[in-house]
Parts: C-alpha cells; sequence; structure tokens
C-alpha cells in the first residue's frame, strides 16, 4: 500500500465500462516525512476521500477489486481504501 | 492508473493478431498540474481518444484485460477514459 495525498479530482464522461460509477481521484504518494516523492497516479475511490486527504492507496489488481467491490472488473487496479487520520514515527537521531 | 495526454499516433501493419483493429497512441504522462511526467509511452485506445485528448491509462496486466480482443496478450497500457476535467487545489 501507498501512503498518498489526494490532489485532484477527475471528470470523465467517456470511459471503460468497468469505471462508470466510480469517483477518479489523483493521488500524489508521499514520503515518511509527508512530502511528495513520486509521480501522482490516479485511484478509484472506495472510502469517500476528498482533495487535501492523506490516504492509503492499494495498486493492485486483485486488492482494488475487493475494495471496490466488484470482482469482475477486471482492468481495475488502483484504489483508495482507507483515510489516515495519523502517522506516528519514531524520530531517528 | 496514470493522467495523460495523447501526443501521437503508432501506425503498425505486422503486428500480433489481438492489436488488430485497435488504435495504438503515444501518451505522454502528466502530474496533477498537467506537467511531464515520465516518457512517453505506447498504449491501446479502448474508447475512441485521438490525439490531443486529455486521457487516463491503466498499465500492468489490468492493462491487458482491457483489450476487446480477449485477455491474453501482450498489452501492458491501455487508454480506457477521456478525460473532462482535472479539478485541483494546491498540495498544503
Amino acid at each position: 500500500m501507498i501512503v498518498g495525498r489526494v490532489v485532484a479530482n477527475v471528470v470523465s464522461t467517456e470511459k471503460h465500462p468497468q469505471y462508470v460509477g466510480y469517483k477518479l481521484l489523483m493521488v500524489q504518494p508521499l514520503d515518511a516525512a509527508g512530502q511528495p516523492k513520486g509521480k501522482p497516479l490516479l485511484a478509484l475511490d472506495g472510502v469517500q476521500a476528498g482533495i487535501g486527504d492523506t490516504v492509503l492507496v492499494v495498486d493492485e489488481g486483485g486488492s482494488a477489486r475487493s475494495v471496490m467491490g466488484d470482482e469482475k472488473a477486471l482492468t481495475i487496479r488502483t484504489a483508495i481504501c482507507g483515510i489516515i487520520d495519523r502517522i506516528d514515527i519514531e524520530v531517528n537521531t | 492508473m496514470k493522467l495523460g495526454r495523447v501526443v501521437g499516433r503508432v501506425v503498425s501493419t505486422k503486428k500480433m493478431p489481438c492489436f488488430d483493429g485497435l488504435k495504438l497512441l503515444l501518451v505522454q504522462p502528466l502530474d496533477h498540474l498537467k506537467r511531464n511526467a515520465g516518457p512517453v509511452i505506447v498504449a491501446f485506445d479502448t474508447v475512441k481518444s485521438g490525439e490531443g485528448d486529455l486521457v487516463f491509462f491503466e498499465s500492468g496486466k489490468e492493462a491487458a484485460q482491457a483489450n476487446p480482443n480477449g485477455w491474453f496478450n501482450p498489452g501492458d497500457a491501455a487508454i480506457i477514459g477521456i478525460v473532462d476535467a482535472v479539478n485541483t487545489e494546491e498540495i498544503r
């Protein structure tokens, strides 16, 4: 799973039938310090997240399909499976 | 899934039969501010997109599943939607 922040809401009308009805959000992956790291990716929303939320993203087909509750939607690969309240890290000194 | 822009078309006559009838397009991956993010890739099209369109595409084995000619094919990127709008907010 990836920790990331929702940075955009993506609207699409013409899309593959297996994606109809789902909200599409763009997520910027974060490092342990909460700083942006890596390239943003798109994920289907399974937990009613929104722009600015820190979220947990699965980037694997089987997991994403179980998040969206549609095991036959075989083209789905990335989904948001949780909204993060807090991350506690032991500071390395 | 990633956001991208279709920047060109790839024409191939001799190809795997599983790609028959599919458009092969060059896609430039983009970030949330529509800046370039990574190298251009080739993806097959499932939504009748064309040059200049803002799209989202899937990669990996899930892309192959979007091929209308069957799932057992070597496709590793598929355009699965045309993007109408991207609403952003600055990262706090």
